[in-house]
C-alpha cells in the first residue's frame, strides 16, 4: 500500500521534509511513465524552508503534482502545447496560494492532454503519459500525469482539472481516487480555462481522505472567480460517518450500450457492498442522458474556441514568422497547436458561426437544461448515484488515435456530471484484467460531505486501494 | 457534411491557417462528429431555457477600489519581442 498523507506527516517528523521530497524525487527520477513536463529546481529549497522556518500547516513538506493547466508562479506552465513552451506564469492561481500556505511542496507539473482535449493523454506536445498498472495502456487523460504520477507513488497527491470527466477518468484508468468538485466550489483563478462553463479544479490521491484533505485547502471561496461560490466546506468533518440508511439510486442509462460486462458486475457488486454496510439503492431513471454527449463536446467546444483566441503568438509563448500580424497568428495557430485542439477550434467555431448558432449551440444549451433537471428530479429521492466512472479499462495507447470520435464516446459516463455541475468521485471498486476499474459516487449541489463519506467507507470496508501497480518502484 | 472550403473558411474565421491537405482530412472527421450532434434534432427543446450557467449567482460585484497590479517587467517577460516597454508584433494594418 501506498502512503497516504498521514504516514507522510509522520516520517517528516521522524526525519525532515528534505528527506521526504528527495525520496519522491528519486522516484520520479527512476521512473519512465512520462507523467511529468517539468521538475521544480526548488523543490529541495521549498522543502528545507519547510524544515528551517518550522513552517506549520496541513501539508507542510507534503509534495504535490500540479496538472500543467494550473498557473504557478515562477514555474513553466505549458498546458502540454508547444504554443505554450517556454511560458512561465507571473503569478500563482487561487489553489496554488493556498497550497503554499499549506505547507505544500509544489514538486513538478503532471503531463496532460494538450489543453485538456483528450480521454488518454496522448494528445500531450510532450508524449502519452504511460498506464503504471500496464505501460502499453494509456494513463487516461486529461490530467493522465497527475494520476499516473500519484499511482505510481511518486506523489502521494496532486492537482487535476475535470471539464467532462479529465480527473475522474485517469483516476479509474490508474486505480487512484479523484474527485470533480461542485461547479463553483473551487477557485478557477489561475486555470488556463479551457471551457470556462464546465471545469473545476479537482484533486486526486490514493485515499478518500487524503482528497478531502486537499479539498479543505482549496476548496474556499476567492472574490478573483465571479463563479466561484460562498459556502460552508468541512470535507474531512463527517467523513468517519457510515452510510446506514444512505440511499443510492442507480441510473439505468450508465449502464447501456457500449459499457463493458466486467465493469458493471464490479460495478453492481461494489453496490452489494454498500447494501452490506447498510445502504439501499433504487433504480432510477435519467432520460436525457443520451443526449449528454453531444450538448456537451457542442459547448466545450464552443467555448474552447472563445478561450483560445488568447494563444496567438503575441504576448506569451513563441510565435511563427508572418509578413502581418494575421498571417504570424495564424501561422502561429497553425504550427504550435496539435489536431485535437485545432479540430476542436474549428468545430467550436462552427457550431457558434452565423446560420449554426441555433442549430448546435442553442440547442445544446437546451438539451444542458433537461440533463440538469434529471439530477434535480433524482436527487428529491435519492442521496447519491452510483455509476461506472469509465465504461471500460484502460485502452491501448494508439488504438482510438485515429477515431476522435471513438474517443469522444469513453466520456460517456463522465460528461452529464459537468453540464449539471454536480459532484462526483471516481474511487477503486476492482481489477478487470489486472487494470483497474472505478466506481463513480455523484451527489448533489455542494454534498461533496455525502460522496466522500461514501467512498470512504466503501475503501474502509474493501482492499482494492491496497494493491500496487506494477510500475511502483 | 461539410466541404474542405468551408473548413478553410472556419480556419481563417478562428484564425488556423489550414493547407490543401489538411483540409480534407479535417472536412472528413468533422463531418462525422458534426453527423453525431445531429442526434440532438431529435429532442424536443421548444419550451426549454438554455443554460448558460449551472450557478446561480447574478451581478457580482465587489467596492470599487484601486488595487495593485502585476509589475510591467513581469508582464513583458514572457513576449518574445519587446521594444521600449512595449510588445512589438508584425504590422497589423
Amino acid at each position: 500500500m501506498l502512503d497516504g498523507l498521514s504516514d507522510i506527516k509522520n516520517r517528516i517528523v521522524s526525519s525532515s521534509a528534505e528527506e521526504v521530497v528527495a525520496s519522491y524525487l528519486e522516484r520520479i527520477e527512476k521512473s519512465n511513465i512520462n507523467a511529468f513536463t517539468c521538475i521544480a529546481e526548488d523543490a529541495i529549497e521549498q522543502a528545507k524552508k519547510v524544515d528551517s522556518l518550522d513552517i506549520e500547516g496541513p501539508l507542510a513538506g507534503v509534495p504535490i503534482a500540479i496538472k500543467d493547466n494550473i498557473s504557478t508562479k515562477g514555474l513553466s506552465t505549458t498546458c502540454s502545447s508547444a504554443i505554450l513552451e517556454g511560458y512561465v506564469p507571473p503569478y500563482d492561481a487561487h489553489v496554488i496560494e493556498r497550497l503554499r500556505k499549506a505547507g505544500a511542496v509544489i514538486i513538478g507539473k503532471s503531463n496532460m492532454d494538450e489543453f485538456g482535449m483528450g480521454t488518454s493523454t496522448e494528445t500531450s506536445t510532450y508524449g502519452p503519459t504511460l498506464n503504471p498498472w500496464d505501460t502499453e495502456r494509456v494513463a487516461g487523460g486529461s490530467s493522465g500525469g497527475s494520476a499516473a504520477a500519484v499511482a505510481a507513488g511518486q506523489v502521494p497527491v496532486s492537482l487535476g482539472s475535470d471539464t467532462g470527466g479529465s480527473v475522474r477518468c485517469p483516476a479509474a484508468f490508474c486505480g487512484a481516487v479523484g474527485l470533480k468538485p461542485t461547479y463553483g466550489a473551487v477557485s478557477r483563478y489561475g486555470l488556463v480555462s479551457y471551457a470556462n462553463s464546465l471545469e473545476q479544479i479537482g484533486p486526486l490521491a490514493n485515499r478518500v481522505e487524503d482528497v478531502a484533505a486537499l479539498m479543505d485547502v482549496i476548496g474556499t471561496y476567492d472574490n478573483r472567480d465571479s463563479t466561484c461560490v460562498k459556502h460552508n466546506a468541512g470535507y474531512t468533518d463527517t467523513l468517519q460517518d457510515g452510510v446506514d440508511g444512505l440511499k443510492i439510486g442507480v441510473p439505468d442509462e450508465y449502464f447501456g450500450e457500449g459499457i463493458d460486462d466486467n465493469v458493471q458486475k464490479l460495478v453492481w457488486d461494489a453496490i452489494g457492498k454498500f447494501e452490506d454496510m447498510g445502504a439501499e439503492y433504487t433504480k432510477v431513471s435519467m432520460p436525457n442522458t443520451p443526449y449528454a454527449l453531444a450538448a456537451y463536446y457542442i459547448i466545450a467546444m464552443s467555448e474552447a474556441s472563445s478561450n483560445l483566441a488568447r494563444f496567438d503568438g503575441t504576448r506569451y509563448g513563441n510565435r511563427s514568422e508572418g509578413e502581418n500580424w494575421h498571417m504570424m497568428a495564424s501561422k502561429t495557430r497553425q504550427e504550435k497547436f496539435g489536431a485535437e485542439v485545432k479540430r476542436r477550434i474549428l468545430l467550436g467555431t462552427y457550431a457558434l458561426s452565423a446560420g449554426y448558432h441555433d442549430k448546435y449551440y442553442l440547442k445544446a444549451l437546451k438539451v444542458r437544461t433537461l440533463v440538469k433537471q434529471d439530477f434535480e428530479r433524482a436527487f428529491e429521492d435519492v442521496d447519491v448515484l452510483m455509476a461506472p466512472t469509465m465504461p471500460t479499462p484502460a485502452f491501448k495507447i494508439g488504438e482510438k488515435m485515429d477515431d476522435p470520435l471513438s474517443l469522444y464516446l469513453s466520456d460517456v459516463n463522465t460528461v452529464p456530471i459537468n453540464l449539471a455541475g454536480v459532484p462526483s468521485i471516481s474511487v477503486p471498486c476492482g481489477f478487470s484484467e489486472g487494470l483497474p476499474v472505478g466506481l463513480q459516487v455523484i451527489g448533489n449541489y455542494f454534498d461533496e460531505a455525502t460522496i466522500l463519506k461514501a467512498a470512504h467507507s466503501f475503501e474502509k470496508n474493501t482492499d482494492h486501494h491496497t494493491k500496487l501497480a506494477a510500475e511502483v518502484v | 457534411m461539410i466541404t474542405k472550403e468551408q473548413v478553410e473558411h472556419i480556419g481563417w474565421l478562428a484564425r488556423v491557417n489550414i493547407d490543401e491537405e489538411d483540409a480534407s482530412e479535417f472536412a472528413s472527421e468533422l463531418s462525422t462528429v458534426l453527423d453525431y450532434f445531429g442526434q440532438l434534432d431529435e429532442v424536443d427543446t421548444s419550451d426549454v431555457k438554455p443554460t448558460y450557467h449551472v450557478a446561480d449567482i447574478m451581478n457580482v460585484f465587489r467596492e470599487d477600489e484601486p488595487r495593485g497590479s502585476l509589475e510591467q517587467d513581469a508582464i513583458l517577460a514572457n513576449a518574445e519581442e519587446v521594444q521600449d516597454g512595449y510588445i512589438k508584433t508584425p504590422k497589423i494594418i
